[in-house]
């Protein structure tokens, strides 16, 4: 089996968010950047399916060179091999566009990404590849198993789940549950200098979004503090005063 | 030129985040002056139906097709997609829910369409049609500008509020080709917790952190949040001890959520968390420390323990209630 994973490259999650150029660029001066997540999860779990020669996985990603350490990282964590598709991740659908590209001329079973980037929070990827490669995806997955030809998937629904059988190619994407994230051990690290990792050029995407500026949330007021002796006048409070109750 | 809104159902019934989406929907539908329909998918009664009207819609397109009984999000975009096209509809709404982050981008690529996922505002015309929505995990806010002619919006839950906008309302079958490569992905079972508010969509939440120190003491925080009408959430810790789901975790890596009202007992307040819930309208904070960090981002706090603070604001409650 040939499981294809989509990584994206995000800003670590204790990373205060600023923004430069009159609010229209993320700062990243002094920013450190990890493997997405979810997308740990998502790598952990193809991982899990390949064990004992079952199959391999390939990480692939939409960036410049400046991402190829998050690349390494994910190959430490155990992928075979990885790919670079060189060129800044404009939006969700110019990344399913490169990574739908890429699948189409290289045979996978199975393409896994995480449920959402932690920077742009579109939760977009892994349905547009679906529909950009006609084949079904499931999103927002918290169980996977998958015996090489179907595949059984437990995808959340406010307030409970769904069990879900597919059949032949798809794409999921993962949430926790999925799988417990791998960390890698010092021979992962060292193997991962040596894999491969193939850098390929973007194909031309006609522009749909763009993102033209950041905001900040508004600072809240201070807090009204309540001593914990009258701890019931907080009720009064949210109702007459709060007006939430 | 239209607006069309997909209206989820949930056995039948449409929830709050559904008339919100109308809401929203009409709301452009009027910026743009035009007219707003929406598209029903599974078998819902005419009064349930009806009921959109109360929103604005002016027309909805019902599909009762069996194949169509369950979600499959492959085949339901098919749909929306073709009911986009014969109402000549440019913007799709729907509700940013779990079923429609399935759905919205595989509309989106079928009606080359640029999509805004977790809008949180009406858009502006400023850049030609933009909109704002969450960004990195809450933590900021992204304005899209979608460049394409078709357009889609998927809006946060909670964010924009239902606005009654009494429109008469004409219900129409819609029978559009259903294609079997749109099937393959069959639903197995369906669990749903019928008498518990779901996160995503509760206007109260009542979240626990490693501070209650264990699973057993759960009881008054659900005890509260039943009083409240709440869903209850959790700290990413907790639920990775497995004290509570994991549907319930809240924060960067977990729901992000925006209720009216979110209270946070024995929580510390750590970024990730923050980032999850700080677009609450109104936060409480009940934690011993005065130095917990979630102080800083609270409107309401108290400092204490919260096995003592929790059964007076439960009692105080129940008094208020009565
Ligand atoms: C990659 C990554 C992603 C993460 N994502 C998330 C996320 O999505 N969501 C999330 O929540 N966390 C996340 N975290 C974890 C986060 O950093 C914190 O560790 C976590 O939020 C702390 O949970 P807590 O507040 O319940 O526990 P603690 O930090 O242990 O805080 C417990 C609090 O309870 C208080 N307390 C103790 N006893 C009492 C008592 N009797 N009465 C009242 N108060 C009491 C203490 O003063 C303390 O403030 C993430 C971490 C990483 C590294
Ligand atoms: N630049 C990228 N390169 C590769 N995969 C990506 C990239 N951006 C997003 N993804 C994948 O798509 C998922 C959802 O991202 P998003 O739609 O941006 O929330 C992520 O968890 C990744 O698996």
């Amino acid at each position: 089996m040939k499981i294809l994973v989509c990584i994206s490259n995000v800003p670590d999650t204790t990373t205060k968010i600023t923004f430069t150029g009159d609010n229209t660029e993320f700062n990243t001066a002094g920013v450190q950047y990890i493997v997405n997540p979810y997308d740990e999860i998502a790598l952990s779990r193809a991982i899990e399916l390949c064990e004992g020669g079952k199959g391999t996985v390939t990480v692939i990603n939409v960036g410049e060179v400046a991402t190829e350490p998050t690349i390494r990282k994910a190959l430490a964590i155990g992928a075979d091999d990885a790919v670079r598709v060189n060129a800044a991740p404009r939006d969700a659908y110019f990344v399913a566009t490169q990574i739908a590209e890429y699948a189409k001329s290289n045979e996978f079973d199975l393409i896994l990404c995480g449920r959402e980037s932690i920077d742009y929070n579109g939760s977009q990827v892994a349905a547009m590849i679906g529909e950009l490669l006609a084949i079904p995806s499931i999103s927002i997955i918290k169980k996977l198993d998958y015996d090489g030809a179907t595949a059984t998937i437990e995808r959340e629904i406010e307030g409970g789940k769904e069990v879900v059988s597919v059949s032949g190619k798809f794409v999921a994407s993962c949430a926790e549950g999925t799988a417990e994230a791998k960390i890698p051990n010092m021979r992962g690290i060292m193997s991962a200098r040596t894999k491969p990792l193939q850098v390929v050029e973007a194909v031309a995407v006609e522009e749909v979004s763009k993102i033209s500026k950041f905001e900040t949330p508004a600072p809240r007021g201070s807090v009204k503090l309540i001593p914990a002796e009258s701890a019931e006048d907080l009720i009064g409070l949210l109702h007459s005063e709060a007006k939430v109750i | 030129m239209s607006v069309l809104v997909y209206v989820e159902q949930v056995e039948g019934k449409f929830k709050k985040s559904v008339f919100e989406a109308v809401s929203y929907a009409k709301a452009i539908a009027d910026q743009q002056g035009t007219s707003l329909s929406a598209i029903s998918i599974g078998n819902v009664a005419e009064s349930e139906l009806n009921q959109l009207g109360k929103y604005g819609a002016s027309k909805v397109l019902k599909v009762e097709a069996d194949q169509l009984k369950n979600f499959v999000n492959q085949a339901y975009a098919s749909v929306i997609a073709e009911a986009a096209k014969k109402e000549a509809a440019n913007i799709i709404v729907l509700s940013n829910s779990f079923s429609g982050k399935g759905l919205a981008p595989r509309i989106a690529v079928k009606l080359k369409a640029g999509l805004v996922d977790g809008a949180v505002e009406l858009p502006t015309a400023d850049g030609g049609f933009s909109v704002k929505k969450t960004a990195f995990s809450g933590k900021a806010f992204a304005i899209a500008t979608l460049t394409s002619e078709n357009k889609v919006i998927a809006l946060n839950p909670n964010s924009f509020g239902i606005k009654e906008n009494v429109s008469s309302i004409a219900i129409e079958a819609f029978n559009p080709e259903i294609k079997a490569n749109d099937l393959t992905a069959i639903v197995k079972e369906i669990v749903r917790a019928t008498n518990k508010v779901s996160l995503p969509d509760a206007e109260i939440v009542v979240s626990g952190g490693r501070g209650l120190k264990g699973p057993e003491n759960w009881g008054m925080i659900e005890e509260l949040a039943d009083l409240l009408g709440a869903a209850t959430a959790c700290s990413k810790p907790v639920s990775d001890a497995d004290w509570r789901p994991h549907s319930e975790h809240v924060g960067q890596t977990g729901i992000a959520i925006s209720p009216n009202l979110y209270i946070a007992i024995g929580i510390s307040g750590a970024i990730q968390h923050l980032a999850g819930v700080s677009s609450s309208k109104v936060i409480v904070v009940i934690n011993k420390d005065p130095e917990a960090p979630f102080f800083k981002v609270a409107d309401y706090g108290i400092v204490g323990d919260a096995f003592e603070v929790v059964p007076k604001i439960i009692a105080a409650l129940k008094a208020h209630k009565a």
